[in-house]
């Protein structure tokens, strides 16, 4: 399996690329560090680096060309506030990255267990999880992120008080799992009710296997490589998921450094300062696109019976 | 376990043969539910699978049972093993009712009734080595042989004939052949005293399934473990059991020791599947001197099955009688003992050519009048 995954180019170099992402996301701090910038930092307002480094013209745009890239600001800096794109844009990777791992992870978590025990039971308990996950699957799931999200944050915080991040985050976490936890569950059950049937899980059974040995030791190694691949696909649409909703204006909001939000400013200014969008819009598509070729190449690695 | 020990009363069966009789099937019955009806889901029929058989399989004997597809062999076997709830029906091994006994007081007993999976390609799990799959059932009951499990494996390995090195290797590795041996070393794992073989070779090649037959037949021999032989060829069979059991359509319609189904059968179905064998004839003759039995039509539905003897439908004998009454599994006049018959009207015990070949397919017949013509 791993040797089959090496053979294929185009998987290698976007595993590389993917790390490469997870570890420049790990490294922000330092890299910010090293780089003597922060993302929180207004430059274009701070008189005292105003006057040593002017980065705003009289109108609030960056100057000099793209957007306002220099040797001190390697991506330029957001027009009005003048804060530094680069460093935004690390720092918003480690939350788009940190969220999509947590959300996905608790995603496929709850899928697993949801599938497993409705798939390996089947009968009544199926019906039941089965009609659960159709009505949460029923749920236009665009337009309840939206909707939900502050009523989220109002079930637990006062709508006065300011809302903390972290529960921000916490309200993200809690709103995509809720509605998003049924496809790995579908997958995982359909799969387990076609293994259910295999001679090895009754050959299990006559030896005298408990549920929960013949659910672990004869079933969850075969839906390992399902999940794998299902995972691969829902952590870049997780991202754009989260990008998405601080595009919206209920995910992140300022100053937390997130890509949906640079999107959000991108597109305000995108006429005057076109070259805002272009940074945080590569280092998304490069990522997305990266991401899914990996869990082709994983799919491949692993299940080279299905064909492309 | 000795304390609560019912003995079975000896069933006619048994007195033809040797030794105490091992596992027990009274009655035993499965009824699957066909489910319809709108917009409430409820039971609109029966699948009568398995209705009312009587088994009787002894210590150390090989107990074949024939029949055409979905007369109900694999589900008798299923129902043994436990894999399916019996509908009704007891069902004890060594005078212990087993019928209804749950995983837990099953345990003890898990261990001495085995099984053999009809697919290889199904019954191995493919995420697991050699090595685990066979040393799983040791496992779960948790026997510790000595010398470790892994020795015990490789000597399993070596009794079904497969290199013990291979310990580490995966199944896809393995053909259809291997395979099987490696489902028979599971089954051998526990040192089972009753192997369910649930049609052990159909899905082999043929001259893999003499390889098979042989090898079971070696352990059968050797360890004096019990087999449930089921299968639909009859010339496996008969090289394989001792006692034959014929089915349809969810009965048992003759019992007996090899020598008596096989050459002097006296229910109608068991001469029509008799001579439904392919005979290689070398002298190249028109005559085998055999009967000639074709059928014709399909096995009735299970859902619905006929009343009374339910072969009549497809029956050149059938009379009003057999719409009427059920005929008993009982011993003919003539027969040996422990040749068991449930027919109104047998046929002579004898499976000679007869004067007029029997061809109930009209299609067949037509064909052989032109031909004659």
């Amino acid at each position: 399996m791993w040797l089959r995954f090496k053979r294929d180019r185009t998987g290698v170099i976007c595993a590389w690329v993917v790390l490469a992402y997870f570890v420049i996301a790990a490294l922000a701090p330092v890299i910010a560090k090293v780089y003597g910038k922060n993302p929180y930092a207004l430059y274009g307002q701070d008189p005292e680096y105003a006057d040593a480094h002017p980065v705003l013209d009289d109108f609030g745009l960056p100057l000099g060309y793209f957007g306002g890239v220099s040797g001190e600001h390697w991506f330029g800096v957001e027009p009005q506030f003048g804060r530094d794109v680069f460093t935004m844009l690390l720092y918003g990777m480690r939350t788009s990255l940190y969220m999509a791992l947590g959300v996905s992870t608790l995603l496929m978590v709850t899928g697993v267990v949801v599938g497993l025990i409705g798939g390996y039971f089947a009968g009544r308990t199926d019906y039941f999880l089965g009609r659960v996950t159709d009505f949460f699957l029923s749920f236009p799931q665009q337009l309840f992120f939206i909707a939900f999200m502050p009523v989220v944050t109002a079930f637990f915080v006062d709508p006065r008080d300011e809302t903390p991040t972290y529960f921000r985050a916490l309200a993200i976490l809690i709103v995509l799992w809720l509605l998003g936890w049924m496809s790995p569950a579908r997958l995982v059950r359909s799969t387990v009710l076609s293994l259910r049937e295999r001679e090895f899980v009754e050959a299990a059974k006559v030896a005298g296997a408990s549920p929960w040995r013949i659910v672990r030791k004869e079933i969850l190694p075969n839906v390992i490589s399902p999940i794998l691949i299902q995972y691969t696909y829902q952590l870049p649409s997780t991202i754009l998921t989260i990008a998405f909703l601080s595009f919206a204006g209920v995910g992140f909001v300022e100053p937390t450094p997130d890509w949906g939000r640079m999107f959000a400013t991108g597109a305000k200014v995108a006429e005057q300062d076109p070259a805002f969008m272009f940074f945080p819009g590569v280092a998304l598509v490069v990522f997305v696109l990266c991401f899914n070729l990996l869990g082709d190449a994983v799919r491949d690695a692993l299940d080279p019976k299905t064909g492309r | 376990m000795k304390e609560d020990l019912v003995l079975p009363t000896p069933r006619e069966a048994a007195a033809g043969a040797s030794g105490e009789p091992l596992l027990v099937a009274e009655g035993l019955t499965k009824h699957f539910p066909v489910k319809g009806g709108f917009p409430v889901r409820r039971t609109v029929g029966q699948v009568q699978a398995v209705d009312g058989i009587d088994l009787t399989v002894h210590v150390g004997e090989s107990f074949g049972l024939v029949g055409e597809s979905g007369c109900g062999k694999s589900t008798t076997g299923r129902l043994i093993t436990r894999l399916l709830e019996p509908t009704g029906g007891t069902i004890s091994y060594r005078g212990r009712d087993i019928t209804r006994a749950s995983r837990r007081q099953l345990a003890p007993i898990r261990s001495e009734i085995q099984m053999i999976f009809q697919d290889p390609y199904s019954s191995l799990n493919p995420r697991q080595t050699v090595g685990k799959i066979i040393s799983g059932p040791m496992e779960i009951n948790g026997i510790d042989p000595a010398g470790g499990r892994e020795k015990r494996v490789r000597e399993l390995l070596e009794i079904v004939g497969l290199n013990p090195e291979h310990f580490n290797r995966f199944p896809h590795e393995f053909s259809g052949g291997q395979r099987q041996r490696i489902g028979v070393a599971r089954a051998l794992a526990l040192e089972p005293k009753l192997i369910v073989a649930d049609e052990p070779v159909s899905a082999l090649d043929v001259s893999i399934q003499a390889q098979v037959v042989n090898l079971l037949q070696k352990v059968q021999e050797e360890l004096g473990i019990a087999f449930l032989f089921i299968a639909h060829d009859l010339a496996v069979v008969r090289h394989f059991s001792q006692r034959v059991a014929v089915m349809y359509l969810g009965k048992v319609i003759e019992v007996g020791d090899r020598d008596s189904i096989y050459t002097r059968p006296r229910h109608p179905y068991t001469h029509a599947l008799l001579s439904a064998v392919p005979e290689v004839n070398v002298t190249g003759g028109d005559e085998s001197g055999r009967e000639r039995i074709r059928l014709a039509g399909d096995v009735p539905s299970p859902i619905n099955p006929p009343s009374g003897c339910r072969f009549r439908t497809r029956c050149w004998k059938a009379q009003d009688k057999c719409a009427a009454e059920e005929p008993p599994l009982v011993r003919l006049s003539g027969n040996r003992d422990g040749h068991l018959t449930a027919c109104h009207f047998p046929e002579e015990p004898t499976i000679e050519a007869r004067e007029q070949d029997i061809v109930l397919d009209p299609a067949l017949a037509a064909l052989e009048e032109t031909d004659e013509d």
